[in-house]
Order: C-alpha cells, then structure tokens, then sequence
C-alpha cells in the first residue's frame, strides 16, 4: 500500500520515468512480485530468441532442402488433406486459454472466488490438452514420419532438433504453467487470497500463462508457416 | 490520467471485460489470417511480410491488453520492452554469418 502514497503526483512521460528511477521511493509502483515476474519474462525472452536465432542460422546454412512444414504436419481427416490442421487447432487453443485466463485476473479483482477458480481451472484445462495435442504430435513425428533429432527422412537434418528443442522447451513451459494455475486456482479457492488481501498473484499467474501464449505465436509464424 | 492511474494502483489493474473479449476475437482473426497464408500457398516476399505483420500484431495485443503493459507506466515499459531490441543485432549477425556458411559449404562440398 506504500505504492498509493506517491502515484497521484507522479509526472508522466520521459519526466516520468527520470522520476520514477531518481526519487526516494521504489522505482516501480507494481507488486515486487509482479516486477519479478517481468524480470523473469524478459530473460525467458532471450533464452526462446537464442533458440529461434539457432534455428534461423542451421535452416540459413544448411545446403539440403528443410523439410516443408505445412507438408510434415498435415493430418488426413476423412479423406482430406489438410495441412498444419493439429497446429491451427492448438493455436485457437492456446488463445482461448489467454482469453480464459484475463477473464481470470478481472474476476479476481473483482472478488469473485468461485468465478476465478473457475475460469483458471478452465485455463489450466485448455493448458493440458495442448500438451496432450503435442504428445499426440510428437509420437506421430518419431513413429510413423521417423524425424529424429540427427537426421530425418524429408531433408535438412537440422529440422529434427530445432523442433524437439525448440517445441520441447515451449512444452515444458506449458506444462509447468498448467502445475502452476492449479496451485493458484486452489489457493483462490481456499480462501488464500482474501485473507492476504489481495489478489495480485493470479494477475502474476496470469503474466506467465500470456507469455507462453507469446512464445507459442512466434514459434507459430517462425517454425510452422516460414 | 494521474486519477486512473491512481485508481489502478488502489485496485490492481482492473478494466472493463469487453476489451479483453475484443482483443480475444481480434487474436483469434488474426490467427485464421495468418493460417490463411499457408493455405492459400503464399509464396516469397508477400508470405513473410504478412506473417510477420500478423506475428507482430498479435504478440501486441498480447503484451498491451493481456499482461497490461499499455496501462504500466513509462519506467517499466522500457525496463522490460528495451532490453530484447539487442536481440535484434544478434538476429542480423546470425543471419549474416549463417549466410557466409551456407556459401562455404556451396563451395566446399557441393561444387566440387
């Protein structure tokens, strides 16, 4: 509550944030832990734009043909041949997800426990199915189309461990975010948050869960439709 | 300005739902835009302007409406939005050395 004291007055702009560095008082008026989580966010950035800058350099120099994404993951439903079908339903997925959890955070600052268990609960759900979808889409990948991470039968060895490493540690982002909103949810749930008296650590969640969703839209336009 | 901004402090940020289910609808229009692309088979310059264009719109979207960043003040907004424009001379140096190998390669093992 200290962070009320000083915002009213606070100038805006360039002067603002010459402000907000140089005078007595915490240069951000947000949550430390929001803040942290921001810091957190931003070195997650770099990590996922080293992975993607990795890949752009091995599919820049690489001499053999990369394997045609839209091609490999196509999926034939009654006959028909759609391409990037499983991705295009995991994208909505995922988005809705981020819809899902906004609402979350709304509804938290509103008060309404049931409606924000609910609607993470419900986040961490659609978090869970993408997973699923990718295991789906994985298994499929080593099984029947033999893509390994040296070497794969449609071209460029390279194409194998740019997916796995770079799905796979989006993945696992996901499936940690899915641990996380149902810890939150069920503190939610319990009463936690009333009792600490505010409910500032679902909009935390909620940063977290948004940034997955980012990454997920890079690797979307960069990995699947390049 | 200063009495929203006060207003969100006391509150957390807190804002009217019918953003968040424009900005929900927007992403999801955005995404058939750019599934579009590869469905149509766009091919060359035209298919990597639109993809980007739509990657960047949507990770906007994303990061102003979703994570708040639009209504944080200016501080935090560059503490968090600057530091990944260096990433941006990683992207090209990359990018240049990738092509400087892919030449060497041309010339060592497959004109030969």
């Amino acid at each position: 509550m200290a962070n009320d004291i000083q915002a009213g007055a606070a100038p805006e702009g360039l002067q603002g944030v010459a402000a907000d560095y140089s005078a007595d008082k915490q240069a951000f008026p947000v949550p430390w832990g929001k803040a942290m989580m921001w810091i957190f966010l931003l070195s997650d950035t770099f990590i996922f734009t080293c992975f993607l800058t990795s890949y752009m350099n091995v599919r820049i120099s690489t001499t053999v043909p990369w394997p045609h994404p839209s091609e490999v993951f196509a999926l034939d439903v009654g006959g028909a041949h759609i391409p990037l079908l499983l991705i295009a339903i995991m994208t909505m997925i995922l988005i809705t997800s981020s819809g899902t959890m906004a609402m979350a955070v709304n509804f938290g600052y509103r008060r309404h426990r049931g409606y924000t268990t609910a609607l993470m609960l419900i986040t961490a759900a659609l978090g869970a199915t993408f997973v699923a979808m990718q295991a789906f889409e994985w298994t499929k990948l080593i099984v029947q189309e033999n893509v390994r991470p040296w070497a794969n039968p449609m071209g460029a060895a390279q194409f194998g461990s740019s997916f796995f490493m770079i799905t796979g540690f989006h993945g696992l982002h996901v499936s940690a975010g899915v641990i996380y909103l149902t810890v939150v949810a069920l503190r939610v749930w319990n009463g936690f948050y009333d009792r600490k008296g505010t409910y500032e650590t679902v909009e935390i969640a909620g940063l977290y869960w948004h940034f997955v969703d980012l990454v997920w839209v890079f690797i979307f336009a960069l990995f699947y439709l390049w | 300005m200063s009495q929203a901004a006060e207003h969100v402090h006391a509150q957390g940020q807190q804002h009217p739902i019918k953003i968040y289910l424009w900005i929900w609808a927007l992403l999801f229009l955005f995404s058939i835009f750019s599934y579009l692309v590869d469905y149509f088979d766009l091919h060359g310059a035209l298919r990597w302007t639109l993809i980007l264009t739509f990657m960047i719109v949507k990770a906007s979207f994303i990061v102003g409406v979703f994570m708040h960043m639009a209504w944080e003040r200016l501080a935090l907004k560059m503490a968090i939005l600057v530091p990944p424009l260096a990433l941006l001379i990683l992207i090209s140096l990359m990018a240049i050395e990738g092509d400087y190998t892919f030449v060497t390669r041309l010339a060592a093992f497959v004109a030969r």
